[in-house]
């Protein structure tokens, strides 16, 4: 069974008065110690998916209004706060996009990170801390015992995120949800922690589900990727078939788009038109206004996820 | 840290004499004629005089202020034209009950203020935040005579659980105290509300929140600290504000502090007494904000003390 299952997630969002579903029927599974990649343009609904994970949406204005979530035997819609608070930091960790902004400017980082020890287990101080600097070490942060007392703001964007990660893996979680960890930073920088997590996964053989929208790290890091756009999931598969042979239109669309894969790095290619915005996606399939392969039944009928050997794509007249 | 306090002292020196210039020009131009306030009615042309000539108010104004400018810096702030007793004095004499008013009142502003504000910035939408948005705005515009005069009616005349006024006893010190925490708990609630809500909006609480702090650990251990700032600066303002007294509620609880011995002087006439109180209050108002920047990079460590 995977670690995490995700079946029909819907999510809506209160605006002017009526609920706006911005994530509709989302399915994800994920498999210990595997890397799934989350890939779709800015506004498709990415963040939204990853924090209904940890039920870190502010309600309102958001809501969930459907679907399920699984991850390691808890069926997370129906835990109560608390619980949902010992499975968060602990067997669940997340990391942002703003390392930046994502730490607390008023608290060291030996604080900030042997916070989530202090609430998950009762080590005490002394371990605490022995734990804060194998964490740091292991992230690749040199001289930890200095860094520990240091604050963010007396550190730079790359070693910001490495403290992020530091933080999220300091209860030994299974599953790291990475929302575009590395958009903020440098390229060099960007290369440098994504070398990390992929160490790491294999390392201590958690799962993680990147987010990004950027094919080539979806490409080089992730073992399956799923394809959102405008909320939903329109493929899904392994990486290698995926690539080799995309079926939804819309992914063709990316990678015929895409001149060379490996290694480039950079926002997604265009296709030409643009993503409806929640409040004027079309009935029926999301992609029929920029789809060459439209067919009538399209602009009706929302085609559900179909394929085979665990390659699936949501398209009525998918390009093979 | 040495230097930048005694740099900063420095300073206020030069604002001191600034403001001891500009009330001094101001209380000249009030058309009152302190001589005649002290002679009485029917003094002779005569003894007025006389009386002008003593007080050196027959001197041009320069000459006046700048006599009084080098008893001040030598910490001499005159004599009461009325009671004859040393500005000085007076004012310290005063300064127990003031600074016991100030200090229960602070800490009633913050106590009120600060738990309101939170709890409404929590509860953001919600009834009780609305109930104490609206009880706080009738706190910032009631008038303290009649919070005074209600709390004075309710707890000493009705319920006789504390005494009607006077000073002395800790007993005697609540009601005043009660009403310029409530009043000025207005101004703290809605400060530290919307500091609190502009906080809860950064990346950082969500990080807290993914990493499993609870509610209690998100207000008080991440919030609030990056929420602290302007209460402090706040609470550096309500020192210099306390210290010239709190005329009304002094004078409904018969307190006797500075700002009772400043309302008397002011019907009087008596010019040193007011530039005197003027100058102790601005002088509370430097130290309370150079407190409050002493105690700001302690809250946040980003800023530094400024070279
Ligand atoms: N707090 C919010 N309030 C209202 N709408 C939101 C909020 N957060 C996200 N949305 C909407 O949800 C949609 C998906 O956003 P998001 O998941 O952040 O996209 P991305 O794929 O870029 O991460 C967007 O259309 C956005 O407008
Ligand atoms: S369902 Fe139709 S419109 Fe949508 S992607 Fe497939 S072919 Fe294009
Ligand atoms: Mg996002």
């Amino acid at each position: 069974m995977s670690l995490l299952e995700v079946r029909g997630l819907t999510v809506a969002f209160r605006s002017e008065g009526r609920f706006l579903r911005v994530v509709e029927a989302v399915d994800l599974d994920l498999e210990e110690g595997r890397i799934l990649g989350l890939v779709g343009e800015s506004g498709c609904g990415k963040s939204v998916t990853a924090r209904s994970l940890m039920r870190l949406l502010p309600e309102p204005p958001a809501r969930i209004e459907g679907g399920s979530i699984r991850f390691a035997g808890n069926d997370i819609l129906a835990l109560d706060e608390a619980a949902m608070r010992r499975l968060r930091g602990d067997r669940l960790a997340m990391i942002f996009q703003e390392p930046m902004t994502s730490l607390n400017p008023t608290w060291t980082v030996g604080f900030q990170i042997e916070e989530a020890l202090k609430l998950h287990t009762d080590l005490p101080a002394a371990a605490r801390r022995e734990r804060s600097l194998e964490l740091l070490r292991r992230v690749g942060i040199g001289a930890p015992e200095r860094r520990l007392r240091q604050y963010p703001f007396e550190l730079s964007g790359g070693l910001r995120q490495r403290v992020m990660i530091a933080m999220a893996l300091a209860c030994g979680p299974d599953l790291l949800i990475a929302d575009e960890p590395t958009t903020a930073l440098d390229v060099t920088v960007q290369a440098q922690i994504l070398e990390l997590l992929a160490r790491l996964r294999e390392e201590l053989g958690m799962a993680i589900l990147l987010i990004t929208h950027d094919l080539g790290v979806v490409a080089e890091f992730c073992d399956e990727v799923a394809v959102m756009y405008a909320g939903r999931i329109v493929e899904h598969g392994r990486v290698a078939d995926l690539f080799a042979r995309p079926r939804h239109p819309y992914t063709n669309g990316l990678l015929a788009s895409t001149p060379r894969l490996r290694g480039r790095r950079g926002r997604l290619p265009t296709i030409p038109g643009s993503v409806p915005p929640p409040d004027r996606r079309p009935p029926g399939c999301p992609f029929a206004p920029r789809c060459q392969r439209v067919l009538e039944r399209c602009r009706s009928a929302m085609p559900g996820l179909a394929g085979d050997d665990g390659h699936l794509a949501a398209c009525w007249n998918p390009v093979r | 840290m040495i230097g930048y306090i005694a740099r900063r002292l420095g300073q206020a020196v030069f604002i001191l004499i600034g403001i001891s210039l500009v009330t001094y020009v101001l209380v000249y131009l009030i058309p009152a004629d302190p001589v005649r306030q002290i002679a009485g009615r029917s003094a002779t042309p005569e003894t007025v005089e006389s009386i002008r000539r003593q007080l050196g108010l027959d001197l041009p104004l320069w000459q006046q202020y700048l006599r009084y400018l080098g008893d001040l810096l030598q910490g001499d702030l005159g004599r009461s034209y009325i009671q004859k007793t040393e500005v000085a004095t007076l004012i310290a004499s005063r300064l127990p009950a003031t600074l016991e008013l100030m200090a229960g009142a602070i800490l009633l502003e913050l106590l009120i203020g600060l738990s309101a504000g939170i709890y409404a910035a929590s509860r953001r939408g919600r009834p009780a935040d609305r109930a104490i948005m609206v009880a706080s705005f009738a706190a910032v515009s009631a008038p303290q005579f009649v919070v005074g005069i209600l709390l004075l009616y309710v707890f000493a005349v009705q319920l006789g659980w504390f005494p009607i006024g006077g000073y002395g006893t800790l007993w005697h010190l609540v009601l005043p105290a009660l009403t310029l925490g409530l009043l000025g708990g207005g101004w703290y609630a809605r400060m530290m509300r919307s500091a609190m809500i502009e906080v809860l909006r950064q990346d950082y609480i969500v990080t807290a929140r993914a990493k499993g702090a609870g509610r209690f650990r998100i207000l008080f251990v991440h919030a609030l600290r990056n929420a602290a700032l302007p209460v402090v600066a706040m609470v550096g303002l309500d020192i210099g504000i306390f210290m010239s007294g709190a005329v009304v509620v002094e004078s409904v609880y018969g307190w006797p502090g500075i700002g009772q011995l400043a309302w008397q002087a002011i019907q009087r006439v008596d010019i040193p007494i007011i530039v005197g109180v003027t100058i102790v209050a601005a002088v509370a108002i430097v130290l309370g904000n150079l407190l409050a920047d002493l105690v700001a990079p302690f809250i946040d460590p980003r800023i530094k003390f400024r070279r």
